[in-house]
């Protein structure tokens, strides 16, 4: 058997002028759950629509469990797929749309309607065979197309932000639903997003893309712990980002302040380079003693933004001119610190959790 | 062509492409290239160019004719373009009563040939006319009656265009002039008109070329006033002189044309004009604005319902206007000129033919460019073939079939005098409206559901018949209507392509009326409003039908 049930190898598409993918390389494994992450016209709905036979790529191929299937149309491949606008067919009713595609392949009438049960038990809408998609709610709605795309059992299912047109609420269940129901079913998934928080929450593996490259490939603590660009860095989570300048020996200059980094594996930064510090907010925390082993810094509370669970803080800080950081504390620690605007307060950042990049911004 | 045909269900597409491609050539684009050669190559076969052009306007009575017809369809733009633009206000913008009803009348001229309010006319105004003494010293018969005629004839097709234009303002604009304090009048020049601007000018250009290239009404009520569109019928019918008529048809072509390409850009215009975000504007009741818009719309709607009555009375009465007993002689049309009952069975086999196979055709045409991804170029092919019937004028498009047809070295020449040539006429002439109804229903069906269908595996024509199609039947139903009434009431295309065996009830009004038998054509032209209405009305039945049953699914 392969182990892939997915390589793309050189993958190219082109509009006009404008290159929507440039050379995409990728390998999915079997039964995975993979989120293709980014901005919108990064390129990651048109690599879908490639790998279903909706679009055609100008160059390169995709290998789907050994077979190249780059130049087949969309019937002759081994897919389900649910769309943001879920297109269940308005005019049938739930049991005819999630046996659309059962009739074709000669199941018995019989059979094909047990079929039809176990998918609706499945997705927990039993006893909803007879009813029209507009008398459906959106999550069931979306429930249905679920079932639909699974039904003729493919060996992937293609997911095209299935969940962006819910609220908030019920996206956050239907992940959830969505994740185990991969699971149980086996299936290989690709679901296109752009909402980060269900990208890490329910992917296996994610792949951030912009402009029509990849940025990174990683599982989602990798991407967040450890992104390998500036772009992935700013579009996954809260960043706060210093200009620094390479001291040597790990040490970073920014402004008129030290930090030590050692997060170094890059060995091609020389002393002297502009480069670019990075720290996440909950990375960043109120210290009342100093630590050798700890960056130090001290500054002045601006502004306290309540956020539900924790507060953000706004600082400015001694010895940075005009860059501020942000970062998060919980309710408890506002009090034990007496955080208050306009407060002095101590801070304290692992050198283990600053990452660094070198800066292209004006290069 | 990369991949053009690769695989069975593209294969299919492309087949059906390749089908549509040939039918458009052969009734729409052929008969076209076919007169504007004749109007650039002398009687020997050689190339002169634009010399026939030159020579005939060189002639003092082109002067006179190109006078009269720009008199006349200048004259009723002005007086229509405004009466529509109140008529569509008072319905978009006033709280008056009965609107649905004020909108259904005024479009009641649709389903009347264009010859009926010149009858009318003359029944009422003309030498034996009930109202003759109202004329004075000026006659019906002339400049005037032409205008009054056109201007029924015009009306709804204008009111249609401004109608969908005033749909367009945004509430939110208006809410936001409020508030900064503008008043109506202000807030009409700085937002109602700037929004209806391109529809207005769609508005007058539609209405200057429908009347410049009508010829039922001055053919009934002109007398010895002369147009451009009646020359043509003139010099094809009664004179055989066919490269004439060649000559004048492609000068009536040129206002078509530029019309029509006004429209196309302006069309692109409006479109990007319009957010996502679009918030319907709802009109709040004002008493003496709303008084005065009903009894306008009253006015207007009863002015029509007069016209079209005084025909449909004269029918049934024994001899107007000295003897007004009911009767029913007028429609013992086996006695009379213009083919009898038979060309009315004519028409209505012309309609449902037309009907059936044009909304088919139109349909799949429309699918077929939206949805099969086939190569682009071939797609731009069928788009610009379809769109083509709308900058071509009925008479023009008549005498292309003639020079097409009537070749000797055509193949299809056997179809020249039969019903056949009639459909493919009808079906080429009303296509652009059709396709453009069905293009904007296809569009507004989720593509994705093809998508989603194709990953199943079910191939696109089991979901054509069992989705699109479905989805689509109150659409499909209204194009199939379109085609029946136009086809029961057109006159310009046919009136050159009918034989002794294929009269219509549209041409047998016009011959009857020739022959100096008004009572008849008024009644064979009160039989066709009478057809065209009826069919609307089980059409909308259906649809109604249609829409109770598949309510379940149907959101509206």
């Amino acid at each position: 058997m392969f182990e892939n049930a997915i390589t793309i190898s050189n993958v190219t598409k082109r509009f006009d002028n404008f290159v929507a993918l440039n050379e995409i390389n990728l390998t999915i494994d079997k039964g995975e759950l993979v989120c293709f992450l980014g901005p919108s016209g990064c390129g990651k709905t048109t690599l879908l629509r490639i790998i279903a036979g909706l679009e055609t790529c100008d160059e390169g191929e995709i290998i789907q469990n050994g077979k190249n299937i780059t130049h087949l149309p969309p019937h002759k491949r081994d897919y389900g797929i649910v769309f943001q606008s879920y297109a269940l067919f308005p005019n049938l009713t739930v049991a005819k749309n999630i046996g659309y595609g059962l009739k074709k392949r000669e199941i018995e009438k019989k059979e094909a309607k047990k079929r039809v049960k176990e998918l609706l038990a499945l997705v927990g809408l039993s006893g909803s065979e007879d009813k029209y998609p507009s008398e459906l709610s959106g999550g069931q709605q979306q429930r249905v197309a679920f079932a639909r795309a699974v039904a003729t059992n493919p060996s992937l299912l293609l997911l095209d932000e299935p969940l962006s047109a819910l609220d908030a609420r019920v996206r956050e269940h239907l992940r959830q639903e969505i994740r185990e129901l991969q699971k149980n079913l086996g299936i290989t998934t690709i679901m296109v997003t752009h909402d980060q928080e269900e990208a890490l929450s329910i992917a296996d593996k994610i792949v951030v893309m912009n402009h029509g490259i990849i940025e990174q490939v990683g599982t989602p603590l990798e991407i967040y712990h450890h992104p390998k660009s500036l772009f992935v860095a700013d579009f996954v989570g809260k960043i706060n980002l210093l200009d620094a300048v390479y001291k040597g020996n790990g040490f970073f200059g920014v402004g008129q302040l030290h930090f030590k980094v050692d997060t170094l594996s890059q060995t091609d930064i020389v002393v002297g380079e502009k480069m670019k510090l990075l720290v996440r907010p909950e990375d960043i925390k109120p210290y009342q003693e100093s630590y050798e082993e700890v960056n130090i810094i001290e500054g002045n509370v601006l502004k306290i933004t309540f956020l539900g669970s924790f507060c953000r803080i706004l600082m400015s800080i001694k010895g940075l001119l005009e860059e501020q950081l942000l970062f998060d504390v919980p309710h408890k620690m506002i009090k034990h610190f007496t955080i208050k605007e306009g407060n002095a307060l101590q801070l304290g950042i692992f050198p283990s959790d600053i990452c660094y990049f070198k800066d292209t911004s004006n290069a | 062509m990369p991949r053009l045909f690769a695989n069975s269900h593209k294969m299919l597409f492309g087949l059906i492409a390749l089908i549509i491609v040939s039918v458009l050539g052969v009734i729409i684009f052929l008969p076209l290239l076919e007169i504007l050669q004749k109007s650039v190559y002398s009687s020997e076969g050689n190339l002169i160019y634009l010399e026939r052009f030159s020579v005939y306007l060189s002639q003092p009575n082109a002067h006179t004719l190109i006078g009269n017809s720009l008199l006349v369809s200048l004259t009723t733009t002005l007086i229509i373009v405004p009466i529509s633009f109140i008529f569509a206000y008072a319905l978009m913008r006033s709280c008056i009563p009965f609107k649905p009803l004020f909108r259904y009348l005024a479009l009641i001229p649709l389903l009347a040939p264009s010859l009926l309010p010149a009858i009318s006319f003359v029944y009422l105004f003309g030498n034996q006319g009930f109202l003759k003494s109202w004329m004075g010293e000026s006659s019906i018969y002339g400049p005037l009656g032409i205008i009054l005629g056109e201007c029924f004839y015009v009306f709804p097709h204008v009111l249609m265009i401004i109608l969908s234009a005033l749909s367009l303002s945004d509430a939110r604009l208006y809410e936001a002039a409020q508030s900064m304090g503008a008043g109506s009048i202000r807030k009409f020049f700085t937002i109602t008109l700037p929004s209806v601007k391109y529809g207005l000018i769609s508005a007058t250009m539609v209405c200057f070329t429908l009347v410049i290239t009508d010829f039922g009404v001055p053919k009934v009520i002109g007398g010895d006033f002369h147009l451009l569109a009646t020359e043509i019928y003139k010099q094809v019918i009664g004179q055989q002189n066919f490269e004439l008529g060649a000559t004048v048809g492609v000068l009536l072509l040129i206002p078509s044309v530029i019309t029509f390409s006004v429209d196309a850009l302006l069309q692109k215009k409006q479109h990007s004009s319009v957010g996502s975000k679009f918030v319907l504007y709802r009109p709040k009741p004002t008493r003496l604005f709303d008084t005065i818009m009903f009894f306008f719309c009253l006015g207007v709607v009863l002015l029509l319902l007069i016209i079209l009555g005084v025909s449909i009375f004269a029918s049934f009465v024994k001899f107007w206007p000295y003897n007004l007993t009911l009767v029913l002689k007028n429609y013992n049309f086996d006695v009379m000129d213009g083919g009898g009952w038979n060309s009315y069975i004519n028409s209505l086999q012309l309609a449902i033919w037309s009907a059936l196979f044009g909304t088919i055709i139109v349909f799949l045409t429309a699918y077929v460019v939206e949805r099969s991804r086939l190569w682009a170029p071939l797609l731009g092919l069928i788009k610009l073939l379809a769109l083509l019937p709308m900058a071509v004028p009925g008479l023009v498009l008549g005498l292309g079939y003639i020079f097409f047809f009537n070749s000797a070295t055509n193949p299809l020449h056997g179809i020249y005098g039969s019903l056949t040539i009639l459909i493919f006429c009808t079906i080429a002439h009303f296509f652009t409206t059709s396709y453009m109804t069905a293009t904007t229903t296809i569009k507004q069906i989720d593509r994705e559901f093809d998508d989603v269908a194709e990953s199943m595996g079910v191939p696109f024509y089991k979901t054509f018949f069992k989705v699109t199609v479905p989805i689509a039947l109150p659409s499909i139903l209204e194009i199939a209507r379109y085609y029946f009434v136009n086809a029961m009431t057109t006159v310009s295309a046919v009136v050159f392509l009918y034989s002794p065996q294929t009269t219509l009830a549209s041409v047998a009004v016009l011959n009857m009326d020739d022959a100096g038998d008004m009572s008849a054509a008024a009644a064979m032209a009160t039989l066709i409003v009478a057809t065209s209405v009826g069919i609307t009305l089980l059409f909308n039945a259906a649809s109604y039908s249609i829409s109770k049953t598949s309510q379940k699914w149907r959101q509206h």
